[in-house]
């Protein structure tokens, strides 16, 4: 079997198309074994949006509502509540919410869209206990400068009426804040951004 | 080396000789690859081996990913498929992958059986690469059985109930076997879930290691061929088989183009006629399993059918359990029935071409029939079918030592 | 000469194989030519399921923000004119009935409908609910499924139809079935709004049918490349053994 007289370049030449032919096909078969493992439209749709009448939360109540397996806090706040914000900056380990997350519209002093409502998760940012609401204004046993928050029993971790933490505790950072707009003036819905904001 | 090395390739040769002093690669690739010689001759029916594993990759494949997202309970096992169908991106196409792999399997294993009745393959030194292909065949069928049962739709609950059934039929033990078997008193949970146990991690492996047995005795006498005579009786001055080619790059290529073939074949399918006509997947499997309703005409998939119609030809349950068992196992024997001086089809009188090709007909008939209500004229038929396939086996001892031959070439021809 | 037995061996394969494909089944049904492209069609399909037939049969594989995708329909438009419970949009079409209830109420609980089209086919599905008719004691029964326990949901489009009696081999069976009591809608009326209830109802059985053939012409286009590209590998490297 005569194998001098061959022509390499052309052997190379169909070689190389041959490979790059297939390696495509193999690359676009690979889409959809990568794709399935997307969630599905039936995570999807438990996973979708939480939508919410915020008109009947009285003022300074606090509802509990689930949203992708998180705890969602929905907080009315008082204008008084809103005041006192500022007042425990100092004792705060993030109090502009620099290294905290939250949607961008989130990133000032009452970490809300509107002031008046904190959409909050409410998972400790330690190790995901739920903290208890502890609205009363005041010094506590577990804080000295306290003007109403969240006091987490797992391992003391303590945030402001805007669920910030405070220094000296594990969690490390605020509350996180969920996606979260409103559709008019009284429906919440959790899961969604506001339609071009930023 | 004409070029110096750039230090990348360097490098590379570098790990590459680091690899190869501690793992056989190199001296298993010439092993296999460029220092093993295959007949030039392969034809259509030789490229049925490497279609073959391609099928068991993509059986593989699919089935991992659904066993992703299936539910293995008797609950929610139905939905758990139409939730694949979908809801899961893409989960349409993987399980069309895995039902029309099913059946391509079946289509390229009996072609692939075939070709052996053809020339000879089965033949010595060869008998053992039948042995563990046959053992490969009945691994297949008990996998694509169980897998069958896993959607929980009418066709894989009564197909389970019906097969099951069958080894009642074995006199004392036949049903304590059976709920055994089970694991329940009827079909049930207890009998899908442990079929899933077996259909994704058991029978795989086992496939796996016979499939390598396959191969190594294969390797260990080399291929047979369209000629049926021994390409290593004429080699040349540095002991390669004259007639032989190098398996790389020969055979890949011809390989990759067969797969390119088979592929074009196995999409046109796969999108556009999935059901297969109702023969891949059955309408009575769209319907989820219901203990109280027997469908109407309870049948395996097509690719069990001819050992069914022979299991129905017999009036006695325990003798048609008995036959049908038989007719499976006949064709183990299959190396020693030929007794044939001459391995090739081409080298065989006419005695041989009628009678292989009257059994091809009798196994596909048996087929169709397997399919069929069973009406008492089609009985009649299927009864002369089981016939006639047995008698291929009988025939063969008999005639093939003094049937004609032709003189057979001493070099291979096309 | 292998050429010849290979041949050989094919067409008497391929003759035995083709004859019984001649008598298929589906002799007496009627085609439903059903056209699954036809978004439009499997709107008023689905407009009709919803209106006659989800009170009692579930579609319970099929979500509403899917048809909604599918069929080029705004979340609105089907929160709107599909979903009467209070279902949300991602929720499946499910029915308020239990199975325990329906079985208590009709005798028998009314199948989920999500793959009929696939365990019975258009054309009977097409035939099924064309051939509906009242009998002499008032009793609805139907022509393709004899004794069904459904009532004709849509006899105030088709009207009510009435059996006319032959006797074939001593037994008295239905010929054929006149129309008794006229609709609201004519005889082909009818009949469009059953095919695109029956094409809705292929949808449904699978919803990603178009999806699969339109991908399907892009993989076989591929594949004809790479077989192509393959063989000319294949050639150029098979010219030494030549």
């Amino acid at each position: 079997m005569p194998t001098d007289g061959v022509n390499k370049k052309r052997r190379r030449f169909l070689v190389a198309t041959t490979s790059v032919v297939g390696a495509v096909g193999a690359g676009f078969v690979a889409v959809p074994f990568i794709k399935s493992w997307l969630p599905s439209a039936k995570a999807q749709a438990v996973g979708a949006p939480v939508q919410l009448d915020v008109s009947s939360l009285k003022a300074g109540q606090l509802l509990k509502v689930q949203w992708r397996g998180q705890t969602i806090g929905v907080l009315r706040r008082t204008p008084e509540t809103l005041k006192l914000l500022p007042e425990v900056d100092p004792y705060l380990r993030d109090p502009e919410s620099l290294e905290s997350d939250q949607p961008p519209f989130a990133q000032n002093e009452a970490r809300a869209l509107k002031p008046e409502y904190l959409v909050v998760n409410m998972h400790c940012t330690h190790l995901g206990c739920i903290p208890q609401f502890v609205p009363q204004v005041g010094p506590q046993p577990f804080e000295e400068h306290w003007d109403g928050g969240f006091f987490c029993p797992c391992h003391k971790s303590k945030y402001d009426m805007a669920g910030r933490v405070y220094k000296g505790v594990p969690a490390p950072t605020n509350l996180r804040i969920p996606p979260y707009s409103f559709i008019d003036g009284n429906t919440l819905v959790i899961g969604v951004n506001p339609k071009g904001a930023v | 080396m004409a070029k110096p090395a750039s230090s990348v390739a360097k490098r590379a040769n570098a790990l590459w000789n680091w690899i190869d002093s501690r793992l056989p690669v190199s001296a298993f690739w010439n092993a296999t690859m460029t220092g093993y010689y295959a007949p030039k001759n392969f034809n259509f029916w030789y490229y049925m081996g490497s279609l073959a594993l391609l099928v068991l990759v993509i059986q593989i494949l699919s089935g991992i990913f659904l066993a992703m997202h299936y539910k293995p309970s008797a609950e929610l096992a139905f939905a758990s498929v139409e939730y694949i169908m979908r809801d899961v991106d893409w989960g349409w196409f993987i399980r069309y992958l895995h039902s029309t792999g099913a059946s391509f399997f079946f289509i390229v294993v009996y072609l692939h059986m075939f070709r052996s009745l053809l020339y000879g393959s089965h033949r010595a030194p060869r008998e053992l690469v039948w042995i563990f292909g046959m053992l490969i065949y009945l691994a297949l069928m008990a996998e694509a059985f169980m897998g069958y049962v896993l959607p929980w739709g009418q066709m894989s609950y009564w197909g389970a109930q019906v097969i099951i059934n069958l080894f009642g039929a074995i006199p004392s033990i036949g049903e304590p076997l059976t709920e055994w078997i089970r694991g329940d008193f009827f079909i049930s949970d207890a009998t899908l879930n442990r079929f899933f146990a077996l259909h994704v991690i058991a029978i795989p492996l086992a496939l796996l290691g016979l499939v390598l047995m396959h191969l190594v005795a294969l390797r260990e006498n080399g291929s047979n061929n369209p000629d049926g005579i021994e390409i290593k009786a004429n080699k040349d001055e540095n002991g390669i088989p004259l007639d032989g080619v190098a398996f790389h790059p020969y055979y890949t290529v011809k390989d990759i183009f067969g797969v390119s073939m088979f592929l074009l074949l196995f999409a046109f399918i796969l999108f556009f006629w999935p059901e297969g006509g109702g023969m891949f997947l059955e309408p009575d499997n769209f319907v989820p399993a219901d203990p109280l309703v027997t469908p109407l005409h309870i049948k395996p998939v097509w690719y069990f059918t001819p050992y069914y119609a022979i299991l129905k030809a017999v009036p006695d349950k325990l003798m048609g359990v008995i036959l049908m068992g038989c007719s499976v196992l006949a064709p183990f024997f299959l190396p020693w029935l030929d007794r044939s001086p001459v391995k090739s089809i081409r080298y065989k009188g006419l005695w041989y071409k009628i009678m292989l090709g009257v059994f091809a007909i009798a196994f596909i008939r048996l087929g169709m029939l397997g399919m069929s209500e069973g009406t008492p004229a089609q009985t009649i038929e299927m009864r002369i079918w089981t016939f006639v396939y047995f008698s291929f086996f009988i025939l063969l001892f008999f005639l093939s030592p003094r049937g004609k031959t032709k003189p057979v070439p001493e070099r291979l021809t096309h | 000469m292998d050429k010849k037995l290979f041949t050989c061996f094919f067409s008497l394969v391929a003759l035995v194989v083709s004859l019984p494909v001649f008598a298929s089944e589906g002799e007496g049904l009627e085609h439903a030519n059903v056209n699954i492209r036809d978004t439009a069609a499997i709107q008023r399909g689905a407009q009709t399921f919803v209106n006659y037939c989800l009170s009692c049969h579930a579609a319970s594989y099929m979500r509403y923000n899917r048809l909604a995708e599918d069929l080029g329909l705004s979340e609105e438009m089907v929160m709107e004119n599909l979903v009467f419970a209070d279902a949300k949009i991602g929720d499946t079409m499910t029915v308020a009935m239990s199975a325990k209830d329906a079985a208590a109420w009709l005798g028998k609980a009314p199948p989920d409908l999500s793959l009929v089209s696939r365990s019975r086919g258009a054309d009977w599905l097409y035939t099924y609910l064309l051939t509906f008719y009242q009998d002499p004691n008032g009793g609805w029964n139907n022509v393709t499924f004899p004794n069904a326990s459904m009532p004709n949901v849509l006899w105030p489009l088709q009207g009510i139809q009435k059996p006319v009696y032959a006797t074939h081999d001593g037994h008295e069976v239905v010929d054929h079935l006149t129309l008794g009591k006229p609709g609201l809608e004519s005889p082909e009326e009818f009949e469009d709004t059953v095919r695109d209830l029956v094409t809705f109802l292929e949808y449904l059985g699978e919803p990603s049918e178009v999806k699969r053939k339109n991908t399907g012409v892009w993989v076989l286009l591929y594949l004809a490349l790479f077989a192509l590209v393959s063989y000319a590998l294949k050639a150029e490297y098979w010219r030494d053994v030549h």
